[in-house]
């Protein structure tokens, strides 16, 4: 279930005078199972990345490969590419139109051709899987909060049963609560089924506490592939396109540059807690031995 | 792909007739397409198309910017000619297998030919030189006199000049709507021609609330902003005659003037 991109160019507006080279010479593969993140400035080309995965976007050089299949070959199919490669867009909610919430869930496994069992059966696994309560199944979804009309849209792409499940700035727009809270979902929802996937964020802290592999975009190549730990390193050049590390990471900085000898490649608040204590520990025996010694 | 689209067809560039007052372009365009049916003549076909050249030069735009307001109406100008030249009366020139092409017929395709392109040449000036906001101000200022009959002149203003800015906008939320459903398996293209209604529904729904939401946005932003209609609301730019504007009424006339004396005389 891999997607290889290779040599990937896009341009919007090919041959006017407001051409925009909008990805320039992508080369990525995405193995299964990998929860990713995709980091960038605003116009940095995330958003058209993202919308070459699932074919929506056609490439104007390279190919993109789907299991070895290329996705833009006369005969592909690309429907059955959509309920592999599961794309939820920015602001998902803005697609909701059902009369209720369920109806609007079904509305992707009805597209692929299910039966109406199956059909429920998904949008109902779905729901719960975003963790939307009951009551709220058969309600207009425009009545519904913006955190749980989010999740309903979110559902509506997991009814579609992908292995993968790529999502621009699930978190935009919600509170810190509600930020978790989608985080903390999908984290478990990989967790439980092993699906891939790839977050597209601009907070460096939820990409941070969640992801196995950071790929930082730069005005549409490819700048930084790697750990987040080896990513991070990097902050002041990632200061210098308008992006930076985790405010945890300039934390433990600032308490080496004071004298704490702190590790400073530290990316979540967890193990920053976690190295403090440690060299405090450290200090704390080292003064204790040294008062015993001063007593004897 | 939606976003190919370019609305309006506003030329930024300097020039004379750029900077000329909307109204005067509004009402000079007009002026002239009265004037493509006044004339008769082959004089005054001429006389238009000198007109029309000098104008299009001043205006700097390049001249294929002008034809291409021709490409849309190319078909309805193909019926036109093709049924006047051969269905029309009179004195025959030229038989081809039954069908006649007579004389008259020959000139009313003709005719209707360079009125029509004249016509559309003429607006595309207008267009091509003035923004659509300018436009709408003109019209605002030339419909104030039917204020006295009660009609909401501001109103109507105010309305077309928040349409004309959204467009782009909605535009853009269906594009960005029609990739969202047909990531989720929606097909807008295979069918008949009520599946492909049917599958509107996912597009069309979703961008009725997201045009209210914004309405309901913009409304509450103006109303903090104490906008409370068009009583006693001033311009911070008005538009206001100056010396250019006075001599292009003058010119206008006098091409008009000429028109008609032309229609008397030959």
């Amino acid at each position: 279930m891999s997607i290889i991109l290779d040599h990937v160019n896009y341009v919007y507006g090919g041959d006017t005078a407001l051409a925009v080279h909008a990805l320039k010479d992508i080369n990525l593969v995405i193995p299964d199972g990998q929860f990713i993140g995709l980091i960038g400035h605003t116009g940095s080309g995330k958003s058209t990345l993202v919308q070459h995965l699932n074919g929506l976007i056609k490439p104007t050089g390279g190919s993109i490969y789907f299991n070895g299949e290329d996705i833009h070959a006369d005969d592909y199919d690309k429907k059955k590419l959509r309920s592999k490669v599961g794309l939820v867009f920015q602001y998902p909610e803005h697609q909701l139109f059902e009369i209720d919430v369920f109806s609007d869930v079904c509305f992707g496994p009805r597209n692929l051709g299910l039966s109406r069992q199956e059909t429920e059966l998904r949008a109902y696994a779905a729901l719960k899987q975003v963790g939307l309560e009951d009551e709220y199944f058969y309600q207009s979804p425009f009545d519904l909060s913006g955190g749980q009309k989010r999740r309903v849209a979110i559902a509506g792409v997991l009814a579609m049963k992908p292995d993968i499940l790529v999502l621009d700035e699930p978190t935009a727009g919600l509170d810190p609560k509600g930020r978790d809270e989608i985080l903390d979902q999908i984290a478990k929802l990989k967790e439980e089924t092993g699906i891939t996937v790839i977050l597209v964020s601009h907070s460096m802290e939820d990409v941070a506490k969640y992801v196995e592999r950071i790929i930082v975009m730069n005005q549409g190549a490819v700048m930084y592939d790697d750990v987040p730990r080896e990513v991070f390193k990097h902050y002041r050049e990632l200061e210098e396109v308008g992006l930076a590390a985790p405010q945890v990471t300039y934390i433990m900085q600032a308490l080496h540059k004071n004298g704490m000898p702190v590790q400073t490649d530290v990316t979540t608040i967890a193990e920053a807690k976690d190295e403090i204590l440690r060299v405090l520990d450290g200090q704390m025996r080292v003064t204790e031995q040294m008062q015993d010694l001063g007593a004897m | 792909m939606l976003r190919d689209i370019t609305l309006g067809q506003y030329y930024q560039t300097e020039s004379v007739i750029h900077k000329l007052d909307p109204r005067v372009k509004l009402i000079a365009t007009i002026c002239f397409i009265i004037s493509l049916f006044v004339v008769k003549s082959w004089i005054g076909y001429a006389v238009a198309a000198v007109f029309l050249a000098v104008v299009i030069r001043l205006s700097h735009v390049p001249f294929k910017y002008m034809v291409k307001g021709m490409r849309a109406i190319v078909f309805i100008m193909l019926i036109t000619v093709v049924f006047n030249l051969f269905l029309t009366p009179g004195e025959v020139l030229v038989t081809v297998w039954k069908i006649k092409i007579t004389r008259e017929g020959l000139q009313q395709a003709v005719t209707m030919a360079v009125r029509l392109s004249f016509l559309i040449v003429g607006s595309s000036v207008m267009t091509l030189t003035t923004t659509p906001n300018s436009l709408t101000d003109a019209m605002e200022r030339l419909m104030k006199p039917l204020k006295v009959f009660k009609v909401p002149v501001h109103e109507v203003a105010m309305m077309m000049s928040i349409a004309l800015r959204f467009i782009p906008i909605l535009l853009e939320e269906t594009d960005k709507i029609m990739k969202a459903q047909i990531a989720r398996g929606a097909d807008f293209e295979s069918g008949n021609l009520i599946k492909k209604a049917k599958a509107m529904v996912p597009l069309l729904v979703p961008l009725f609330i997201s045009a209210f939401r914004r309405a309901n946005d913009l409304a509450m932003a103006m109303e903090a902003r104490c906008y409370r209609g068009g009583e006693h609301r001033t311009k911070m730019k008005p538009l206001k005659y100056a010396a250019r504007d006075r001599m292009a009424y003058g010119v206008l006339a006098a091409y008009f003037a000429v028109c008609i004396v032309i229609r008397i005389y030959l």
